[in-house]
């Protein structure tokens, strides 16, 4: 608790006011609605937890909206994501259905991964999403496998890997930069970075102040950014997604945030103040993007505020739909675990 | 043991009252592992150890389980005897060159020059809801290896008794703390004591067959047993607690008087821990008295899902274990 906490030297948003300008009006609008829709999600799942019908575990990223947001709006549909255990944001973001999403998380026959894999482990391979990994660090060498391939078929995609914080001090993330660097590989490393593996700040586990810093052992460009800003992601993470693209290899985008809620479910919070969480909760992504928005005269507050009920409406939708679908039935699981 | 100061409590404060203890009496004994400080582990299991012991002994690592590993390994070559938490058995996939290449191997390798005195404690097993990756019983993997030994506690006594043993044993050992006994209750003595790792027990004795469980399916089989006692069929439970070593001789001794023995796990059955335990019955002087063939209810040969009907469909429950042990019983009968 008492660790010493360095203040990560974050690149200030340079290019907000004029990715206001340039951006179409459609694309701002969709930035809003997905961020919307993932709190939206996300408080939803909570209560349906809290109301005792959900049997397993979820991790929220209640405050991390902007990240997963603001890079998968620099993508073509046709590009790919891989990411970790909070990766609610990450599958919305990509164009998930959130009927089959909230039926995934209900452990319903007809959710994503029929009910096998639960929250933890989204996947929407038709769609993009080549899925979560519960293992901290797991999804990273498997992203240089999917690069690889794309390397090898001389395909345009691009592919964005997600991780947190904690996991890049495991090994699987220095093997995976290394190799990935030393191929030229399409793929951007975006560090989900929320300050704190479960109760370990990053002060008490890395010698450096930055996580992008990492980026200079493979040679390859590294960032760190705010990302609670939805713009100042996007704009670091376009740089990086045409870097890719264009075969000249992968980068290291560190986008700083903060998780409102307990690590999963619900925790102590031992591990840090009530202080630091209202801190992070007045710099809340989705209100300061509507602010910017409004002020910017982009749109108006109550353009934005339909934006947010629609939003609202469509999870509580979703979640209704959702928990009258069919359980799957354990039969033959065994002719499912081997392809034909 | 003096019965005196025996109360109730939880596998879980059993497995943290050997460490405290421990750690008392031997200051080279320390915890390495991740969120086990401020956090109290994952599942609590430290909870307040860093208060009495300190960031050094209770000592919180970055999400690395290969280094852990590492260090605790080495360590321990230093002659320190290191308990390393890792925080799903599953991420022992992560920590195993350590484990399995370098603890386990360098005693004999280098000659039985150095000893490598080590606990791996690990949460394992389904019925939590967390899926493929945070679920497995990865024993069989471990049982394979020499150099390792393999313990799998079923109850609060078990637990703490062969804990303290484990730590002071001069090999890795792992330690399976299966997630959903971390809340059973049980009688505990107050004091130190220690359950040598070979050393098979009864669990509850019986005359028409033998069931062989250890770790969660002990407390299946027993409420199993219960319920078959209603219908005049006694079943006697005999729980390995170690794996290896494994104590053959209880086992051989309550299968040639049943002459009928269901073997039960929740890892999958195919090459599985209950393949061994069937070859030393097979091979043994039980083999004469056998009845019927050797049975094995094992996990599904799935990874575990998510769902909850799913997951408990992938691992034997009570109602699988009486449907088995009846058939057994009346077989050839
Ligand atoms: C290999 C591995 N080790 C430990 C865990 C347990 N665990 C789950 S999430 C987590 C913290 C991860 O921190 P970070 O990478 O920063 O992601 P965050 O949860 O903060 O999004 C830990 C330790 C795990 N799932 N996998
Ligand atoms: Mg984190």
């Amino acid at each position: 608790m008492t660790a010493q906490k360095t203040k990560a030297n974050i690149v200030a948003t340079s290019g907000s006011h004029r990715l206001l300008k340039e951006l179409p009006h459609a694309k701002l609008t969709w930035m809003l609605q997905r961020m919307c829709e993932i709190r939206y999600f996300e408080e939803k799942a909570e209560d349906l937890y809290m109301r005792g019908l959900v049997h397993g575990t979820m991790h929220l990223s209640i405050g991390q909206e902007a990240t997963s947001v603001g890079s998968i709006a620099t993508l073509r549909p046709e590009d790919l994501i891989i990411h970790h255990h909070r990766g609610h944001g990450h599958t919305i973001a990509k164009g998930a259905d959130l009927t089959t999403m909230m039926a995934e998380f209900l452990g319903k026959e007809t959710g994503y991964c029929r009910g096998r894999g639960g929250s933890m482990h989204i996947a929407d391979i038709s769609g993009g999403n080549m899925g979560a990994t519960g293992v901290v660090g797991g999804g990273i060498p498997t992203a240089v496998g999917i690069a690889l391939a794309l390397q090898m078929r001389r395909s345009e995609q691009v592919l964005l890997s997600y991780f947190g914080d904690g996991a890049t001090n495991e090994g699987e993330f220095h093997e995976s930069l290394n190799m990935a660097s030393t191929w030229k590989l399409p793929v951007v490393f975006i560090c989900d970075n929320n300050q704190y593996g479960m109760s370990m700040h990053v002060s008490r586990v890395m010698n450096i102040a930055n996580i992008s810093e990492r980026a200079a052992s493979y040679g390859i460009p590294g960032q760190s950014v705010d990302g609670n800003d939805v713009l100042a992601v996007y704009e670091a993470v376009l740089g990086a997604v045409e870097h890719a693209r264009s075969g000249k290899g992968p980068s290291l985008i560190d986008c700083v945030s903060y998780r409102w809620r307990g690590h999963s479910k619900s925790d102590r919070n031992l591990y840090r103040t009530q202080e630091e969480i209202e801190e992070w909760k007045r710099k809340c992504p989705i209100r300061r993007f509507k602010k910017v928005l409004i002020e910017a005269v982009v749109m108006t507050d109550s353009e934005t505020e339909a934006i947010d009920q629609t939003a609202k409406a469509t999870i509580e939708h979703a979640a209704e739909v959702a928990q009258t679908f069919p359980e799957p039935s354990p039969e033959h699981m065994e002719e499912e675990v081997y392809a034909l | 043991m003096n019965t005196n100061h025996t109360r109730e409590i939880t596998y879980l404060e059993a497995v943290r009252e050997a460490m405290i203890q421990e750690m008392r009496l031997n200051k080279e004994v320390f915890l390495i592992g991740e969120d086990v400080g401020t956090y109290g582990g994952a599942f609590g299991v430290s909870k307040g150890m860093l208060e009495e012991f300190g960031p050094e002994r209770i000592r919180d690592t970055p999400i690395s389980e290969a280094a852990i590993a590492g260090a605790a390994t080495g360590a321990a070559l230093m002659g320190m005897r290191p308990v390393m938490e890792v925080m799903f058995m599953d991420f022992l996939t992560i920590s195993t060159n350590q484990l399995v290449n370098q603890a386990a191997k360098m005693r004999f390798m280098f000659g039985g020059k150095c000893s490598i005195p080590m606990v791996i404690r690990a949460p394992s097993g389904s019925g939590t809801g967390a899926a493929a990756q945070h679920s497995q019983s990865l024993e069989a993997w471990f049982v394979n290896v020499p150099g390792i030994k393999v313990v799998a506690p079923s109850s609060p006594y078990d637990a703490k008794g062969l804990l303290i043993a484990a730590i002071r044993d001069n090999n890795p050992v792992l330690f399976m703390e299966h997630k959903l006994l971390y809340r059973l209750k049980g009688p505990v003595p107050e004091e130190p004591y220690t359950i040598p790792l070979q050393s098979a027990e009864v669990k509850r004795e019986g005359r028409d067959l033998t069931i062989v469980a250890y770790s969660i399916m002990v407390p299946r089989a027993l409420e199993a047993a219960e319920k078959l006692a209603a219908e005049g069929i006694e079943v006697e439970v005999v729980d390995p607690r170690s794996l290896k070593p494994l104590d053959k001789e209880t086992i051989i001794r309550s299968v040639s008087k049943t002459g009928r023995v269901l073997i039960t796990h929740e890892a999958p059955g195919t090459g599985g821990y209950g393949g061994e335990l069937a070859a030393v019955i097979a091979g043994s002087a039980a083999f004469d008295y056998l009845d019927a063939p050797i049975r094995r209810l094992a996990g599904r040969d799935v990874p575990i899902p998510y769902n909850r009907t799913l997951e408990q469909a992938a691992v034997p429950q009570v109602e699988d274990i009486v449907a088995a042990a009846r058939e057994l019983a009346q077989e050839g009968r």
